[in-house]
């Protein structure tokens, strides 16, 4: 199932090669196929593929200059932050240009009253908050990999976090975008105030995984560091009672910032890995955060302790101090890669159900990884039903890589039958696109396209993501009607 | 079923959007219906204009014209309620307050409260109307987590989900909202609820000016009280007065009350909220703007409003609505439009009487994007017929 695809040096690529050098400096492009073999894959390393240049982008120039290039040779291009994406947008084009933005790192001084930073893409997440905190504030999307992942990668993927559940995503905290568009135009989305008159084109941008432009600055929301924080660790005998104490504290009124569920085998990992000292024998734990004014994190943690008591718990931790908090926070946040020391290879699997069919969900996951002889780790964001199933398997075991492809598909599939999606937070990349069929109508897929076409005609950004089928554009509406060349040829289907 | 051509009428003055008179008005009820007869506009080259319950027409210009009157108010059916996974699915033409008033039977709310009456849900994402708790809840784009849309040819389709959190395909749901349907016709919706909180505290302070309620609203904004709003309501008069409202259990709003009062200086605590709250400002003979800014610039943006300007402003949140004498507004717009740039400020017309209307720039400048917009529109409404003219830049 590993794919290689190996470079395409051919003229096209060697003279923008040549013209990126002048543009940008000898420095900053690579040919050389050891070192661009570098960036063949991202944080979804089953899938590889040699760009032919890389440009590593230190300025907003470099970044218009390399664009513009590509646009005019009609070379695919594909912009790439930390490289932690796990559905595989950063993969390269074989015959494109991998340009890389994690030079790009600057951060603009707080501005704590109007609680905004100005930062550019290549910025770190944690570097964020890092800056914020000295002002009592915070960036609040916190994906799991926020020590290295870069900004520009969280806003091209909508990236969440655990704590999305109260803050809500990437989309909801970035107020403006400096945008190179695919043919080089820059365009300012959004900026430092709300409500700009127009299209609401910066949450249109936002999750576009690539395909609409490259963005050279972000500014961001920042929130208030809130009064207080507790958290407590909860420990079950079954997985219906877990999911029963989420639908309670729902169901009561209360909005946690957070609630993270592991099943037994994902607990198991994690001890393996982290001995993060998770409660013993636990079938599903549960770790809960509340954070908000004092008197109203107390009364209310009270409360989840006493759902959880209802639910049957067997064990609640709570956490006296941050050395505690970040314990049991450890156990969740190692846990994919915690996944490697009970098993030689997995996939991590993302998708999304409607919370209140979690039981039925998980039981049915169990059932269809029992009838391949697999085995199926759970971890998610059980607040908002977004499911990360980590699928078992050997790679010397014959045709089993295979068996847990297709099991991590039917999951997705699942998830869609359920009420929900194919991706919470992981995007759909090179590794979702043909599932998008499942989820949306041709007639939804086309509409999404109209978006890609204003922004990208020619279609050199990201080309090959996200969508199930390379389609083409046309000619700009209103300005020339037509035939397009590629269509009168046979070779492609227009908008 | 009633065929949707059975519903087919002359348009008349009582139609006019903005006092274009449509020549013919349809009143559809499904969405199968919606894209039948925008399918035949699009075949006989004709306007088509979407309204709902009408209460924010003049939030853009008119149209260049309209052949048909799309009215949405025929579909007005709650699809999906699911209070466990805190969602819900209802057509364009439902009510806002009827929505509000079903999901609440459940212990819930959509985050959104303009104070137009009769608002619908399609009005509300197509004008992108909030009220006071924008500041706790966001706006559309951060409670909409799916739509359908009808586009100009008559095709349906959908963007988003039934889940809160999705990252599949690119997110349509932004780009409808505030769009003013030049994009085409949102005719189903789909929310993230949140639940009502059980109590209420009211902190009101009397400001000696309007100048006054800066700091305080950034002081309010730094600390670590989470009030639901902060409104600053100013009369033409010149009085002031900052309202902040705190929405949590018992125990917390008592408290988060009692800490507003020592940060604030002052103020008077109450159960209730002022009959004004959340009001746009003025009459009806007043120009009515909207103003959004770099929100620490709420002193700055106030201080270039004319004399004898009303004000509610959205404090800690960098949106006011002001209401301009309109004798002064025609002068007084592009001076206000130059003086809040520096704030990243922008004012928007959202009322004008008709003697002045015309003499006013309804949107202002739009920035570098504008050609990107049109080419957006030019994708979505080759043929320039959704809503012509009524948006940006004349789209």
């Amino acid at each position: 199932m590993t794919a290689i695809a190996e470079p395409v040096l051919s003229d096209r690529t060697t003279a923008l090669a040549e013209r990126l050098r002048t543009a940008v400096g000898t420095e900053r492009v690579l040919t050389d196929r050891a070192q661009v073999r570098t960036y063949e894959c991202d944080g979804l390393a089953n899938f590889k593929v040699t760009p032919a240049i890389v440009v590593l982008a230190e300025s907003r120039q470099h970044v218009v200059d390399t664009v513009r290039l590509c646009s005019e040779a009609g070379v695919p291009f594909v912009a790439r932050g930390s490289g932690t994406g796990l559905s595989g947008g950063a993969l390269p084009s074989a015959d494109g240009v991998l340009l890389v933005l994690s030079r790009l790192r600057k951060l603009s001084p707080v501005d704590a009253d109007n609680r905004q930073v100005t930062v550019e893409p290549g910025v770190i997440n944690l570097w964020v908050t890092r800056d914020a905190a000295p002002h009592d504030l915070a960036y609040a999307p916190d994906p799991s990999s926020q020590l290295v992942c870069s900004i520009g990668g969280n806003v091209a993927e909508n990236a969440g976090g655990a704590h999305c559940l109260k803050y809500g995503f990437t989309v909801n905290h970035v107020l403006g975008a400096e945008v190179v568009l695919p043919d080089g135009e820059v365009v300012h989305l959004g900026g430092r105030a709300p409500e700009h008159p127009g299209y609401d084109l910066l949450g249109a941008f936002i999750g576009s995984e690539g395909t609409l432009g490259v963005a050279t600055e972000l500014t961001l929301r920042l929130i208030r560091v809130p009064e207080a924080v507790q958290t407590m660790l909860v420990g079950y005998s079954s997985v219906e009672d877990a999911a029963g104490t989420v639908s309670d504290i729902i169901a009561a009124g209360i909005l946690p910032a957070a609630v993270e569920m592991m099943d037994a085998l994902a607990i198991e990992a994690a001890e393996a890995a982290v001995s993060c000292g998770y409660p013993e024998g636990a079938v599903a734990v549960l770790v809960i955060e509340l954070d908000g004014p004092q008197v109203e994190v107390e009364a209310q943690f009270r409360q989840v302790e006493e759902i959880a008591r209802a639910r049957n718990a067997f064990e609640i931790r709570i956490a006296a101090d941050d050395a505690e908090r970040a314990l049991m926070w450890k156990g969740r946040k190692s846990a994919f890669a915690a996944v490697g020391r009970i098993s030689p290879s997995y996939f991590v699997q993302d998708g999304v159900i409607p919370r209140t069919k979690l039981p039925e969900v998980l039981a049915e996951i169990e059932r269809m990884a029992d009838e391949r002889g697999l085995r199926v780790a759970n971890v998610f964001h059980a607040g908002d039903g977004n499911l990360h199933p980590l699928v078992l398997f050997d790679d010397a075991v014959e045709g089993q890589a295979h068996e847990a492809e297709e099991l991590a598909g039917a999951i997705l599939e699942l998830c869609i039958t359920s009420g929900g999606s194919i991706t919470g937070e992981h995007g759909v990349g090179q590794e979702k696109r043909m599932k998008m069929g499942k989820q949306f109508t041709p007639e939804d897929l086309d509409t999404m396209q109209l978006l890609r076409c204003a922004f990208d005609p020619d279609g050199v950004a990201n080309p090959g993501k996200v969508f199930p089928t390379p389609r083409l554009c046309g000619e700009r509406p209103g300005v020339r009607k037509g035939e397009h060349p590629v269509q009168a040829a046979g070779l492609g289907e227009v908008f | 079923m009633t065929a949707v051509t059975d519903t087919r009428r002359a348009g008349g003055p009582d139609d006019a959007v903005g006092g274009v008179v449509p020549r013919e008005v349809v009143r559809p009820t499904t969405v199968d219906q919606v894209a039948e007869v925008v399918r035949a506009a699009a075949a006989d080259g004709r306007s088509v204009v979407p309204v709902g319950g009408r209460s924010k027409l003049t939030w853009a210009p008119p149209p260049e014209s309209c052949d048909l009157l799309l009215d949405l108010t025929g579909l007005d059916r709650v699809v999906e309620h699911v209070a466990g996974d805190l969602t819900v699915v209802a057509e364009a033409g439902v009510r806002l307050a009827d929505l509000q008033a079903q999901v609440g039977r459940a212990g819930q709310l959509l985050g959104l409260d303009p104070p137009e009456d009769g608002a619908t849900l399609g009005g509300v994402v197509s004008a992108n109307a909030s009220g006071p708790r924008r500041l706790r809840y966001g706006t559309t784009r951060d409670l909409l987590i799916g739509i359908t849309v009808v586009l100009a040819d008559g095709t349906v389709a959908h963007a988003g989900g039934k889940v809160v959190k999705n990252v599949a395909g690119y997110d349509l749901g932004k780009l409808f909202t505030g769009a003013h349907g030049t994009l085409g016709v949102v005719v189903s919706t789909t929310w993230r609820l949140h639940p009502v909180p059980p109590a209420r505290r009211v902190v009101t302070l009397q400001l000696p000016d309007t100048a006054a309620a800066g700091p305080l609203s950034v002081a309010l904004a730094r600390s670590t009280l989470t009030p639901s709003a902060v409104e600053l309501i100013a009369a033409a008069d010149g009085t002031a007065r900052l309202v902040v409202l705190f929405e949590s259990i018992a125990e917390s709003v008592a408290g988060q009350a009692r800490a507003a009062v020592a940060l604030l200086g002052g103020g008077e605590e109450s159960e209730d909220l002022p009959e004004d709250f959340g009001r746009r400002p003025g009459g009806a003979d007043d120009v009515l703007l909207r103003l959004a800014y770099a929100p620490a610039s709420l002193s700055a943006v106030l201080g270039a409003l004319p004399a004898g300007t009303a004000v509610a402003a959205h404090a800690a949140t960098g949106v006011s609505y002001a209401a301009v004498p309109a004798a002064e507004a025609a002068e007084a717009l592009p001076r206000l439009r130059a003086a809040i740039a520096p704030h990243d400020g922008t004012a928007v017309v959202l009322r004008a009487p008709d003697a002045v209307r015309e003499r006013l720039d309804h949107w202002g400048p739009v920035g570098d994007s504008l050609d990107l917009m049109r080419r957006v529109k030019e994708r979505f409404d080759p043929e320039r017929r959704m809503s012509p003219g009524r948006f940006v830049g004349g789209l």
